[in-house]
């Protein structure tokens, strides 16, 4: 694997800056200018937050689940890495999301926990990928543990579906989606500046996470130097 | 049909060293039944609860049994190398896969032959016509407990600490079968009929169905050497 160029460095630090700006930009919509809720008041903001750290999060599997399946096809080290750290930004973002959920439903439900559905499966996906995580650590020939994640990374990915069908028929408690209404669109329903920020904290966190990724994949790949380079020396 | 003719010759295999030595069947059964002890005292049930906790009860000393089992599933093959000599044979990964499952499907279900009417007895329940309906319950969601326990009993065949590992990967996969055999079950008993229970009942048989494709499908990848 060769060293980045310097054109890379350059682009990946373009990638940063747009991502702070863009999450700063969002902070200031979603905390400034978007007026408060009717019924929740300021609590609300929490969401700007909340609702784009979870899309990313659902984003991350989906990326796990494309790396894993390309590596499993092609066998080439790069999908794996590609697989390994979405899957870590995933549990990070999933983590994130469950903070962000219970300080919004401390004052909001009056508990920091609740076995609604959307909540009981954002949990279990949490320890879908920390179990994905475990094994890789755990497994030391590096191809195999290769192997055995994307395996995982298949069937966990295509056992969401079910999950979230049993955990919903189980129980449903959670607001239901305001922005993604069957009925109405969302501009009818929700204040402009309100989507506005949403979409903009969106961007920031999107542009953000691409950022991690190229950087923790560029751990993954420093790793596989490091390891080259020490069987080249024989240390 | 070279696949299913594979797969009844392994089983048949495994079967066979099972009946010989007979060590997962009965360690999984007493485990069972010991566990249905624990919890007797754990929770000191209420004869009138008793029917309506039976369902979670029983599924949580199935899913510890069966864990037990898929830790075993592949000890004979990893013992003697047996695992590579398979390998190497020009077999089906599928059937390998299908007689794995098979196998781990064969011991908990007579486990459970045993255990269910076991609680019965114990507990003290009287709605003995239901047994036949639970036990279609039953072997559904022990078909899905296998299908998916086979396929990660695979994955963490070569990891550290692998007994430990198995169970953290499996049941958060597995939520899906608990929820619904357990629902199932229960609705069952509180109404004596499958009507209410039918969502459940088609939820389970399609998670069987799909994850038994799967496992035919990837299992060469699964149990690469």
């Amino acid at each position: 694997m060769a060293q980045p160029t310097a054109a890379v460095k350059k682009r990946k630090g373009i990638l940063g800056g747009a991502a702070l700006l863009a999450i700063t930009a969002g902070l200031c919509w979603s905390l400034v200018i978007a007026p408060p809720d009717g019924y929740q008041g300021e609590v609300q903001r929490i969401m700007y937050l909340h609702l784009p750290s979870i899309l990313t999060a659902y984003l991350s599997y989906f990326l796990v689940f494309i790396g894993s399946g390309m590596y499993l096809w092609k066998r080439e080290k790069k999908d794996d890495l590609l697989a390994h750290a979405a899957a870590e930004l995933g549990v990070l973002f999933t983590a994130l999301t469950i903070v962000e959920g219970s300080i919004w439903g401390k004052p909001t439900w009056g508990v920091w926990w609740t076995w609604d559905a959307r909540l009981t499966l954002t949990a279990i996906l949490l320890l879908i990928y920390a179990g994905y995580l475990m094994l890789r650590s755990l497994i030391d020939d590096e191809q195999r543990a290769a192997s055995a994640a994307a395996i995982l990374g298949i069937i966990g990915f295509l056992d969401i579906p079910l999950i979230h069908m049993s955990v919903y028929w189980w129980r449903t408690l959670h607001q239901p989606p305001s922005i993604l209404r069957p009925d109405k669109k969302p501009w009818e329903t929700v204040h402009p500046a309100m989507l506005t920020a949403l979409a903009v904290s969106f961007v920031g966190f999107l542009l953000l996470y691409f950022y991690l990724l190229s950087l923790r994949y560029r751990v993954g790949e420093m790793r596989q130097e490091i390891k080259a380079l020490r069987l080249e020396r024989g240390a | 049909m070279t696949l299913l003719r594979q797969t009844y010759l392994l089983l048949g295999k495994d079967l066979l060293l099972e009946l010989r030595r007979r060590d997962s069947v009965l360690t999984m059964f007493f485990f069972g039944t010991l566990l249905l002890f624990v919890f007797h005292f754990a929770f000191d049930l209420p004869p009138d609860k008793i029917a309506e906790l039976a369902p979670a009860l029983l599924w949580l000393a199935f899913l510890f049994t069966g864990t037990l089992g898929l830790a075993q599933l592949f000890q004979a093959e990893r013992d003697n190398h047996c695992l590579d000599a398979l390998l190497l044979s020009p077999l089906d990964r599928g059937a390998l896969f299908l007689a794995k499952t098979g196998l781990n499907f064969v011991l908990m279900f007579v486990v459970e032959l045993v255990v269910i009417p076991l609680f019965w007895v114990l507990f003290n329940l009287s709605a003995w016509n239901l047994l036949p309906r639970l036990f279609l319950v039953t072997l559904l969601g022990t078909l899905g407990f296998c299908v998916l326990g086979t396929i990660t009993a695979a994955i963490t065949l070569r990891a550290r600490a692998r007994e430990l590992l198995l169970p953290l990967v499996l049941f958060p996969l597995m939520i899906p079968v608990i929820l619904a055999t357990i629902r199932c079950m229960e609705s069952i008993m509180r109404t004596g009929a499958m009507t209410e229970a039918m969502p459940w009942l088609r939820l389970l048989i399609g998670f069987d169905v799909i994850f038994l494709t799967i496992g035919i499908l990837i299992f060469d990848w699964v149990i690469e050497s």
